[in-house]
Parts: C-alpha cells; structure tokens; sequence
C-alpha cells in the first residue's frame, strides 16, 4: 500500500510527454473517438482499458499515425508530442515512428536472423556509422529487452524460431533500438503465458526510467501491476483518466466503476 | 452498486461475507443487552450463557476472515468491490472486540453477583451498554444502507457514551471513598463501565469504516475526546 502511495506521488511530477487535445477520429460515418483530450507524462506507463470497440486501440495507434494507412480513417484535433504537432504537414511519419516506437498484441519478428531484427531500424534511420557500433546497439536493445543473456549466443538463428514470450521480447527490443522517446503498447501480453508476461511486465516497469509507456490491455490487472496512471475508454469517450491508484480503488464515474468491477454497466 | 456482477459467483460470495458479519453483529448486539441485564439483575445464568455465546462470535470472525481472504486471492476485487472486503475485514475485528469486552462483563458478574450492591451503579451501567448497543444497531445499518450520513450521526453519539463513562468514573470514585469495602465491586464496576466506553469506540471505527466504504475517503479525525477521567482527582 505505501509503495502504492509512492509511486503515485512519483506519477504527476513527471513533464508531459504527449499532449492531445480534442482528438476526433472517424472511420468513414463511423465516430471512433469523441473529442479525446489528454496529457501522457514521460517517464511513466500510463494504460488504456475499456471494453471491445471503446476506441483504446484506434487512440494508441493516432500517437504515432499508425492510422494513416487506413483510407478511410480521419483523424482531427491536435497531438504534440514535446512541442511537436505530430499532425504537422512537414512530419515524416517514418522518422516520426522512429519516435514513437510499437510492440503489437502478436508477436510478429521479421523473417530474419535475431540480430537483424534489431539492427533493422537502426540501419534504415542511419545510426550506425560502422559495424562496430550497430553490434554495440544491438546489444544494448536486446539487454533492454530483457533477452540478451538469452539470445546472445545465436544471435544469427531466425528470430522466428524462438519461443513466443522470446519473440516478444525481440520485438521490444526491436522498437527501442531507434531509441524512441515513446513506447505503445497494444496488448503485448494476451498471446503470452503467465511467465513470459511477468517478464515483459517487468521489462515494462524498466524501461519506464528512460521512455513514455503507453500501454493498451484487456487485463485489467495488468494495468494495475504496471501503470502509474490510467485512462478508461467507454464508446469512444475518455471516461475517467487518473491515477492508477485511486482508478482501481476509488473511480470517480459510475461507468468506470461498473467497468473495472465487472459489472453490467 | 446496484447492478451485480457479470459473473454472478462474485456477488454470491460478497453477500456471503456481508450476510456472516451481520449475523456476528447480531450477536454481539444481544450480548452487550444480555451482558448489562445480567450484571444488573444479578443473574448468573444468563452471564454464563454471554461467556458461552462469545465462542460462537469468535468463531464468525475467523470464517469472515477466512472467506475474505479467499474473495480477495479469487476475484480479485477492486473498486467498491475492494473496500467491501476491506471493511468486512476491518468491522470483523471490531465486532471480535466487542464481544470480548461483553464476555468480559459477564465474568466480572459472577464476582459483582456476591458483593452488596453499590448504589444504582449496575443501572447506570446498563444505560452506557445500552446506549452502546443502539449506536452499533445504527452503525450495522448504516453498512447494510451504505449511508455515510448515519453513520456521522453514530460517531458523533460517541460523545454520550463518554459523558455516561465520566461521570460513572465519579460515581464510584465517590462510593470507594465512602467506604474501603466499596473498592471491590466499584473496581469491577469500573472495568466493566471502561469496556463499555471502549465497546463505543470501535463502534465509532466501523462507523468510520462505512464512510470509508461509500466514499473511498475515512472521515477527518475532527472528534474532540471527551475522557476527561485521565485527569480526574479525588479533588476533581
């Protein structure tokens, strides 16, 4: 409980790291998110939940524009990550992705050697200016990712071939080794078992000293174990967005209540 | 909350819990009232059967705890869900240490049940248990209602129940200088008048806990203490 306590005074002290305002997404008629604004802190895991369809997803996936290649999606309102309008004309979304890096629901490495699954971002964004100091990134990503003392003697075996819990791991590894500012997360755990959950829970609560986590899950204990603020999406409104802490103990709205509880709400 | 869970189990064991603490809580109504009655009409009967009932309280709280425990390993709960089984928790106890002091009260009959009587001390003293008694009925149904309003009211009553201790503290003061042989009966009077004054007090913590459990925040401790006897004198 006092942990508890001190990790939510630790939460609201950092600066904001995204800031949206009025988001408004529409797939075709349909109204996927309502006129969303909201501050994510750096150097915090904030978590998403809601039910199926709340609109979590489609709001991680506008932090770094992952909506733009659906035709039909549009997307209006403000979202500056630091003092960047991410939305801007001039941004690349590529380099932008960089940025802001992704880890999905399925772990999905490419059809390469395990080193260069890492390597690959690094290369395409030219951080690397010799061989030497790729191995060097590699290296360093797959320690970030939890992985390294796993993998560092095979590191030309198919990244495919390892366990799933491994493969998610990589794929973390992966998207820090561009070293983003902002890590998304979209149910990284749900095709994981019970360890290699608490393995990249824990690689989660790491990588909060350097990155913005943000972090989409159906479980709603999970959000509990690793966030230090949560937002509960309902029909594509931000219900409630608070402190982990009070949310799971002490929600303001009834339908966040009903929600987190497992009501019919 | 008046929707029920989706899964349907997870209220049935919430009620469970809730439905075994107010059956503890009726327990330890009637032996506070039976306690008081015995030590006043001197019947040593019903004084055996409060000793013997406060098994059967004890026995209620550790299957609270129990079942608690395994709410909280099983569901996971969370929310007003959480501070249910909080307060079930925290009121178990409270209730435990009512009956004991009951228990108490009824032992301290058997030694008070062959000593002279000490003025109207045993009818004061069942005024105080029965005052108590109404405060932790209201208190019981502020849980059950969920209404925070209520039980303010019972944690402000507390202040009655410490104004009948004081000036029982003088009353027998008063009767032990009167007279040595006095001292026997006026210090079990004493105590049992001191359980009383105690019994409010964690009446007033579940009181406390049924605010905490409607509006996830315990009350401020803005209550003056009105135990003056620390700093009662012969004098005084």
């Amino acid at each position: 409980m006092n942990d508890m306590r001190i990790i939510q005074r630790t939460a609201g002290m950092n600066d904001t790291k995204i800031h949206a305002k009025d988001v408004n997404v529409y797939y075709a008629e349909n109204h996927a998110i309502k006129n969303v604004s909201v501050d994510i802190e750096d150097k915090t895991v904030t978590a998403f939940i809601g039910p199926s369809g709340c609109g979590k997803s489609t709001f991680l996936r506008c932090l770094n524009r992952m909506n733009d290649t659906i035709p039909i999606c549009r997307v209006t309102g403000d979202i500056h990550l630091d003092e960047e309008d991410i939305y801007a004309k001039e941004v690349d979304p590529v380099q932008l992705r960089a940025k802001v890096g992704m880890v999905f629901q399925k772990p999905n490495p490419f059809p390469k050697s395990i080193y260069d699954n890492v390597a690959y971002g690094p290369r395409i964004h030219g951080l690397a200016r010799n061989k030497a100091e790729l191995d060097e990134i590699v290296e360093k990503s797959l320690r970030r990712g939890a992985i390294w003392d796993e993998v560092k003697d095979r590191l030309d075996a198919p990244g495919t071939g390892l366990s799933g819990g491994q493969q998610q791991r990589l794929c973390i590894a992966r998207a820090v080794a561009t070293a983003p500012e902002v890590l998304l997360m979209d149910e990284p755990c749900s095709a994981l078992d019970p360890i290699a959950t608490a393995q990249v829970e824990e690689l989660i609560d790491e990588l909060r000293q350097n990155y913005s986590v943000v972090i989409v899950t159906h479980s709603m204990q999970q959000a509990a174990r690793v966030s230090q603020k949560t937002a509960f999406f309902h029909l594509g409104d931000l219900v409630e967005y608070d402190e982990t802490g009070k949310i799971f103990t002490n929600p303001e709205d009834s339908r966040t209540e009903s929600y987190i509880t497992g009501r019919i709400g | 909350m008046i929707d029920p869970h989706i899964a349907s189990a997870f209220d049935r064991d919430l009620e469970a819990i809730q439905a075994m603490l107010m059956k503890m809580g009726g327990l330890v109504e009637s032996s506070i009232l039976n306690g008081a009655e015995a030590l006043e009409r001197r019947d040593l009967e019903m004084a055996e059967q409060v000793r013997h009932g406060d098994k059967a309280i004890d026995a209620l709280e550790e299957q609270v705890n129990e079942e608690a425990t395994r709410v909280i390993a099983l569901r996971a709960p969370t929310a007003s869900d959480l501070r249910t089984v909080m307060t079930v928790i925290k009121i178990s106890a409270n209730l435990e240490r009512c009956g004991d002091y009951a228990k108490n009260m009824a032992k301290r009959t058997t030694v008070l049940a062959e000593t002279p009587p000490v003025g109207s001390a045993s009818v004061s003293i069942r005024k105080l248990a029965r005052e108590v008694q109404l405060m932790l009925k209201d208190a019981l149904d502020s849980y059950i209602q969920r209404d925070a309003d209520l039980a303010t009211q019972v944690i402000e009553r507390d202040e009655d129940v410490d104004q009948l201790y004081n000036a029982l503290f003088r009353e027998l003061l008063t009767h032990m200088m009167e007279d040595p042989r006095n001292i026997t009966p006026c210090m079990h009077l004493h105590f049992v008048a001191k359980n009383c004054e105690r019994m409010g007090d964690h009446v007033t913590n579940i009181a406390e806990q049924v605010i905490y459990l409607v509006t996830g925040a315990l009350p401020d401790d803005g209550r003056t203490k009105h135990d003056e006897t620390p700093y009662m004198s012969e004098e005084g």
